[in-house]
Formats: C-alpha cells, sequence, structure tokens
C-alpha cells in the first residue's frame, strides 16, 4: 500500500516536471548579448560599391524615410535566404535600404546582386570589417533599424524572417 | 564532400545495426537458455557498431582540417584562418558533433562492457545491452533527426563563420570529452543495475563488477568539472572558480549522486545491504546527467555554453530523457518486490557502514540544495512569469553549516571497522590535533575580526579533518586511494574557505598614464600596444604595480577582437604562485579613452587544482588496484 502510493507519487512529480519543462521550452529568449538599441549610430564614411566614392553616412539618412543597414556579403549563406524580403522591402517608398559589404570582394559582390537582384539605395564597402565592429554587429547578416533622428530602433542577428519583415513595415507606416 | 557521405551513411549503418542489436538480445533474453556464453553476434555487430561510429567521427574531423564548406557544421563553426589545434577541437565544440562524440563514447563503453563482464550471468549481460541499446538507437535517433552533423549547404560558401573565441582554449578542447566520459559511464551503470534489479543478481559479485565502471565514471566527472571550472577561471575571466551558475550546477548534481554511489556500493559488496538504494542511485546518476545535457542543450538556461538552441531538440531530449525515467520507475516498482532483504542485518551504530550511510544522507541534501536552486528559477518562471536568479548566499546558507558535521564524520568515519566497532578511548594524537585546529581557527577568527562563529568553526573541521587524513596518508598504506581522496578533499574545503578570506580585489576605471594607490601598492597604467594574432587582432595593456619595498611587477592584460566571428574577449594576465594568484584584467568601456581595470590577489588558487586532481588520483589508484 505504502509502495503503491510513493510509485503514484513519483509518477504524478515527473509528469508535472515534464510539463513544466516541456513549457519552458517555448519560452525560450534569445539572448542578444549587449543592448544598443535606443542608442545613436555611429559616424562612419565608406567606399560605394559602384563608383569607388567616399560616401559619408550622415548624407545618406533621409528625414521622411526609415533607413536600414544590412550587413551582408556573397560568401554568406544565410544572406541569400533573407534576399527576397530586402527586395520586397526595397519596394517599400518609407524605406531606405542600404548595404553595407562585409569583407567581401568587390568582384563577387557585384556578381551577387546582378544575380538576385539589388535592393539597396547604396551599397558601401567594409573591407575589413571594422566599421560593421563599431556599428556593434557581431556576424552576417545584421540589419539595422534607424530612424531620422539618427537612433537605432532595433536590431536583428541573422537573416530576416517573415515576422521581421512584417514588423519592419509596421516601422515605416508609422512615419508620416 | 566524400568524407561527408562517408560519415553521414556511417551513421545510418550504426543506427541499424543498434535497432538490430536491440532486439536480437531482447530475443535471446525471451529465449533464455542460461549458462553458456553470449551469443557471438551481438560481439561482432558491437565492434562493428563502434568502428561505423568512429569512421563517421574522423570523417566531421577531416572535414573541418580540410575546411570543407559544404558541410554546414563546418561552415558554422570554422574558418580557414583558425590554428590547425582549433580546427580539429572545433569538431566538438558545437551542438552536433559534440552529441557525434557521446555516441562515440557510447558505443565505445558498452563494447568495453561486453568483453568486460565475461564472468557475469548471461542474461543479465543481454538485459544490460538490451537496455544500453535503447539508449544509443536514441541518441542516433536525436543526431540523425535533429542535430545531423554531415547537413549538406549549397552552394559551397568560400568562408566559414568561425567557433566562438572563447571556445579557444586548451582546457576546453579535453573538457567535453572528459566529462561524456563520466557521463556515459553512469548510463552504463544505469543500464545494468536495471538488468541486475529484473535479475535478481544483486549481490557481492555484482557490486564488484560494476565497481569498476562506478570508479571510471566517477574519476572522468571529477576531472570534467574540474577543467570546467579552469576554464571559467583563466580563459573567460571570471576572477573565481566556482559561481553557483547553472551550467556549473548540473554538472555538479550527477557527481553528488555518483560519490554518494561510490560508498554505497562498498556496503553493498561487503554486506549486502542498501541493495535497492544503490539502483535508486545509479537511476538518480544517469538522469542527472542526462538533465544536464537537456538544460544546457536545450537553451533553457542562458549560459557560456553559446550553442544554437533549438527548441525541437529540446523536445526530443526531454521526451527521451523522461520516457527513459519513467522506464526505470516502473522497472523499480514492479521488480524490486522480488529482492530480498537479508534478514538480521542491520546497521550498529559505530561502524563503517553507518557512517556511509551518513555520508548519504549528505550528498542528498547537498544534491537537493543544489536541485533546488538550479531548477526553482526555471519552474517559477513558468508558472508565475517572475525571473529570479539564486545565487552564492543562497548556497553558502544552506551548505555551510552541513559541511560542518559532515567534515567531523569525515575524519573518524573511514576508519570504523565494517558491522560493529568498539568504541575506544580517544588517542592522544587526536586530541592534540583537535587544539592545534582549534588554536589556528581562533587565530584566524581574531584577525579577520569577522563576527563569523559559523565560518570559524567551519575552518576548525576542515583543518581537524586536514590533520587527521594527513596522518593516515603516511600511517596506513593498505587504503592508499581513499586516503588520497579524503585528504584532497580536506585540502579542498581548506583552500576554498583561505581563498574566500584571503582575497583582495581592486576595480576602478583608469586611462593611460593613471596612477592608482590599493593596499601600499601603486598601480601604473602606462600605455597600451596593438598586436596580430593569427585569426584575431588585441590591444595589450601595460600595467606596473610597485610594492612598498620598491618591488616592480608588470602585467599584460589583452583585449582580443577575433575576426570570425568578430568577438571581443579579455584574456586575463595571471601570474600563479604556490600561495596566491595575481589576476589582472581589463575590459574596453563605451568611450574608449577608459579602460575597466580589475585586479585581484586570489590566494591559494592552485590548491585548489591540485586537492581536485587529489581526489580524482584517489579514485585512480583505486581502479588500477581493482582492475589487476
Amino acid at each position: 500500500m505504502k509502495k503503491n502510493f510513493t510509485f503514484i507519487l513519483l509518477l504524478v512529480f515527473f509528469s508535472l516536471s515534464f510539463i513544466i519543462l516541456y513549457l519552458s521550452l517555448n519560452k525560450v529568449e534569445t539572448y542578444v548579448p549587449k543592448k544598443i538599441t535606443n542608442k545613436n549610430i555611429i559616424k562612419f564614411s565608406a567606399q560605394d560599391l559602384f563608383s569607388n566614392q567616399e560616401v559619408d553616412f550622415n548624407n545618406l539618412v533621409v528625414k521622411d524615410k526609415l533607413t536600414i543597414i544590412n550587413i551582408w556579403a556573397s560568401w554568406c549563406q544565410p544572406c541569400r535566404n533573407e534576399h527576397p524580403f530586402l527586395m520586397k522591402l526595397a519596394d517599400n517608398k518609407k524605406i531606405n535600404l542600404i548595404g553595407l559589404s562585409y569583407k567581401d570582394n568587390n568582384k563577387n559582390s557585384k556578381k551577387f546582386l546582378d544575380e538576385y537582384g539589388n535592393p539597396f539605395s547604396k551599397v558601401l564597402v567594409d573591407k575589413d570589417g571594422l566599421i560593421s565592429i563599431n556599428i556593434g554587429a557581431y556576424g552576417v547578416p545584421e540589419t539595422y533599424i534607424i530612424n531620422a533622428d539618427k537612433k537605432i530602433l532595433k536590431k536583428y542577428i541573422g537573416p530576416i524572417k517573415k515576422e521581421n519583415y512584417f514588423e519592419i513595415i509596421g516601422h515605416a507606416n508609422e512615419i508620416n | 564532400m566524400i568524407f561527408n557521405n562517408i560519415g553521414y551513411y556511417s551513421l545510418v549503418f550504426g543506427l541499424f545495426i543498434s535497432i538490430y542489436l536491440l532486439f536480437f538480445s531482447f530475443f535471446l533474453y525471451i529465449k533464455g537458455k542460461s549458462n553458456n556464453d553470449l551469443n557471438l553476434n551481438i560481439y561482432h555487430f558491437s565492434l562493428i557498431q563502434l568502428f561505423l561510429v568512429i569512421l563517421s567521427f574522423i570523417c566531421l574531423i577531416l572535414c573541418f582540417i580540410l575546411s570543407d564548406f559544404s558541410n554546414e557544421t563546418v561552415y558554422y563553426n570554422s574558418h580557414t584562418t583558425k590554428p590547425i589545434f582549433y580546427k580539429i577541437a572545433g569538431a566538438w565544440g558545437n551542438h552536433e558533433g559534440s552529441l557525434l562524440l557521446w555516441l562515440l563514447v557510447l558505443t565505445l563503453f558498452i563494447f568495453l562492457f561486453i568483453i568486460k563482464s565475461k564472468s557475469q550471468p548471461k542474461k543479465y549481460r543481454l538485459l544490460s545491452i538490451f537496455f544500453q541499446q535503447i539508449i544509443i538507437t536514441g541518441f542516433f535517433l536525436f543526431l540523425l533527426i535533429t542535430s545531423n552533423p554531415f547537413d549538406y549547404l549549397f552552394p559551397t560558401p568560400k568562408e566559414g563563420l568561425g567557433l566562438n573565441p572563447i571556445l579557444q582554449d586548451p582546457a576546453l578542447v579535453i573538457h567535453p570529452p572528459i566529462l561524456y566520459l563520466g557521463y556515459v559511464g553512469s548510463s552504463i551503470i544505469f543500464s545494468s543495475s536495471l538488468a541486475a534489479l529484473i535479475e535478481n543478481n544483486l549481490g557481492t559479485i555484482w557490486a564488484k563488477h560494476i565497481k569498476n565502471w562506478v570508479f571510471v565514471s566517477w574519476i572522468f566527472l571529477t576531472l570534467g568539472i574540474l577543467l570546467g571550472s579552469i576554464w571559467a577561471y583563466y580563459e573567460l575571466g571570471w576572477g573565481g572558480f566556482w559561481f553557483w551558475d547553472p551550467v556549473e550546477n548540473v554538472s555538479l548534481m550527477p557527481w553528488f549522486s555518483l560519490t554518494a554511489l561510490l560508498h554505497t556500493i562498498l556496503v553493498l559488496e561487503k554486506r549486502q545491504l542498501l541493495k535497492l538504494w544503490t539502483i535508486v542511485l545509479s537511476i538518480s546518476t544517469f538522469s542527472l546527467s542526462m538533465s544536464g545535457t537537456f538544460l544546457v542543450r536545450s537553451g533553457i538556461l542562458n549560459s557560456v555554453h553559446t550553442f544554437a538552441s533549438d527548441p525541437e531538440r529540446g523536445v526530443f531530449i526531454l521526451i527521451f530523457l523522461f520516457l527513459l525515467i519513467f522506464l526505470a520507475i516502473f522497472i523499480f516498482f514492479f521488480f524490486s518486490k522480488n529482492i530480498e532483504q537479508v534478514k538480521g542485518r542491520n546497521f550498529y551504530w559505530l561502524s563503517k557502514d553507518f557512517s556511509i550511510l551518513i555520508n548519504n544522507w549528505f550528498m542528498m541534501y547537498f544534491l537537493s540544495v543544489v536541485l533546488i536552486g538550479t531548477v526553482y528559477p526555471i519552474f517559477l518562471e513558468v508558472i508565475t512569469s517572475d525571473k529570479i536568479s539564486i545565487g552564492p548566499p543562497f548556497y553558502n546558507k544552506l551548505l555551510i553549516p552541513f559541511l560542518i558535521p559532515f567534515l567531523i564524520i569525515m575524519s573518524f568515519g573511514p576508519k570504523l571497522k565494517w558491522i560493529k566497532d568498539r568504541f575506544e578511548m580517544l588517542k592522544l594524537y587526536k586530541i592534540l590535533f583537535f587544539f592545534i585546529s582549534l588554536i589556528i581557527s581562533i587565530f584566524i577568527y581574531e584577525k579577520l575580526g569577522k563576527n563569523n562563529l559559523l565560518i570559524s568553526i567551519l575552518i576548525l573541521a576542515g583543518i581537524y579533518l586536514f590533520l587527521i587524513s594527513l596522518i593516515d596518508f603516511f600511517k596506513s598504506k593498505n587504503n592508499l586511494s581513499q586516503n588520497i581522496s579524503h585528504f584532497g578533499f580536506s585540502l579542498l574545503i581548506l583552500s576554498i574557505i583561505l581563498n574566500s578570506f584571503f582575497s583582495s580585489e581592486f576595480s576602478s576605471n583608469m586611462k593611460i598614464g593613471d596612477q592608482i594607490e590599493f593596499e601600499n601598492k601603486i598601480i601604473k597604467f602606462s600605455k597600451i600596444e596593438s598586436k596580430k594574432g593569427s585569426n584575431y587582432n588585441s590591444i595589450v595593456a601595460n600595467f606596473t604595480i610597485e610594492d612598498k619595498n620598491k618591488r616592480v611587477t608588470n602585467f599584460f592584460p589583452e583585449i582580443r577582437i577575433y575576426n570570425q566571428p568578430n568577438i571581443m574577449t579579455s584574456e586575463a594576465d595571471i601570474k600563479t604562485s604556490i600561495f596566491y594568484d595575481k589576476f589582472f584584467v581589463v575590459n574596453l568601456l563605451k568611450n574608449e579613452t577608459y579602460f575597466n581595470v580589475r585586479y585581484q590577489v586570489k590566494s591559494f588558487m592552485v590548491w585548489i587544482w591540485i586537492s581536485t586532481l587529489l581526489i580524482a588520483l584517489g579514485g585512480f589508484i583505486g581502479l588500477v588496484k581493482k582492475i589487476r
């Protein structure tokens, strides 16, 4: 009798533990190392991929548009996955999409854009990756949403997914 | 490319063999002719299975060495500029590869079990193989379905994404394999104890045979924990050896359970008592090891073990873990009736058996404290979505008072005789030792001026155990392994206490050219230099510390910026000596002219490592003696 009781108690206990651990699995939050949102983006200038002229990033931020920096590279596999979303974002008139080509060969970058299409209004070259580090990037691809005051509203680590796409569109619609 | 395919298909064939062995061993068990040797097929197929997994592991390593980025695992975790040593280590420094390593150790151990258990009854061996193959099949499926290390990537990227630089450390190269040897060893104990329970085989002979496996797992688990701790100290720059971090705790919990088992198995061997308790400990050790894997791999615990976390993987391990737990519970309750307790055998209060029983109670208490401290925040978050974190004060408050009686019992328990001992008059040297310890602890108590009586009593108990076990170490030669381990343990406790008391820390923000006084010393920040490593750039800060006798020590802490992926790490400059470590670390601050500077003097750090090594060494000597 006593034994059966212990048996049932153990079963109940472990079943409950199972349910709780199962629930906690769905609560997993991705770990963002440093909080950089709501801060001003750093000042930087870089070469344009096509014209080879030095461009100051400050001049690229437009008043009535949402500026997006997308750090990418032709050798980066996940960048190919997010590319269709970038193409769609480029169609939105309230979005100014700027590419930052990370540690890439210029020839390969151009080839990549020829092949998949060019969503960017401007592509800047970050040859040694220092600009990306200074912006606060951890890898490619990464995407930064910047408002007219040059504040970082949001940072996406890894490729843009469907839900991120709609979030960005939402941000764009807030601009009058 | 070619290695990728070989590796993948070896795993698939390995799975088929596993399923075959699963049914075959069960079939032979049901057919049940006893008293002849195992079917040769079992030997052969286990060997082939082992060979296939080794082959697949070698293929993965080759993919890493050749930087074959058509392999997704290699792409995410390696880079062409990485030193070759870490390319190889990268093979098991990630989720997929480390699971393949689990599997490798699993198949290796079951093969060793089969050839080492010839003296045991046939039906028991078949059943052990059956249970072990359930675990192996589970891991094969887990690997192939959710975490295939040989996933193919097309078009082939030119460059990989690099290995997390904090994982580029020699201690970490061997930390996972060693810890896994410990974890997987406990799976053999799990399977064979369930088999022994069903077969009613629990006795002296079984205890002697399984004791080797308990020793093996225990040694590797101890070393694995030690290496993890060393890594946190030297590489992460945390400035300590233990932080009650959940990931550290999940490796400590099976250790408590296994340590209890290590002692209980002696009682089973000598007196045929505590049969069911042995089974419970075997089951709990393995379940705790598996839970550790689950908690770390599923991403429930955010921690330094930054492997990609994926809820799907978590669900798989969780279901698998609980299936095994429920299986074990059912078997335990259905078959425990068969175990006859030896009548008329009780524990006498003054005997070795009883002191081992007390050891077990303490171990279970320590285990439950750590378990609650680790799991409670997770449960609370699910139920109330409150986030709390449980830190050192919780553990200190709950563990220290119980450590005192534990140490005292440890100082005389091992010397008692089995079954029944007589109460002897206290020997002179013991009284002498007691007074020596008392004087030293009073001295420390006065000197520190801390009004914490509890810690002083803990020091008293620690020193007493230290002296007693030191004498035993030289006096009695017949139980060397136990003496070394117990001596190591007393040294460990003392080092930890002294470390926490005599350490001092200085922390401030400084810019180049600054001078700050700290405990009669002048800390000066002279300059910074930049340096280039093979896959990182670094900023080396030059500091000098001048003490009051004008002696100057130089420190060169570093900040490394790795190329792939872009991660900054702080490399502490640590100067180690017998009595203290000087630990110097800098961090970059946001406005970049100031550096955050931390300088710590840590007493007796080396002794913490040495004493833990002694504990493991004791186990090793015991194992060698038994195998001989």
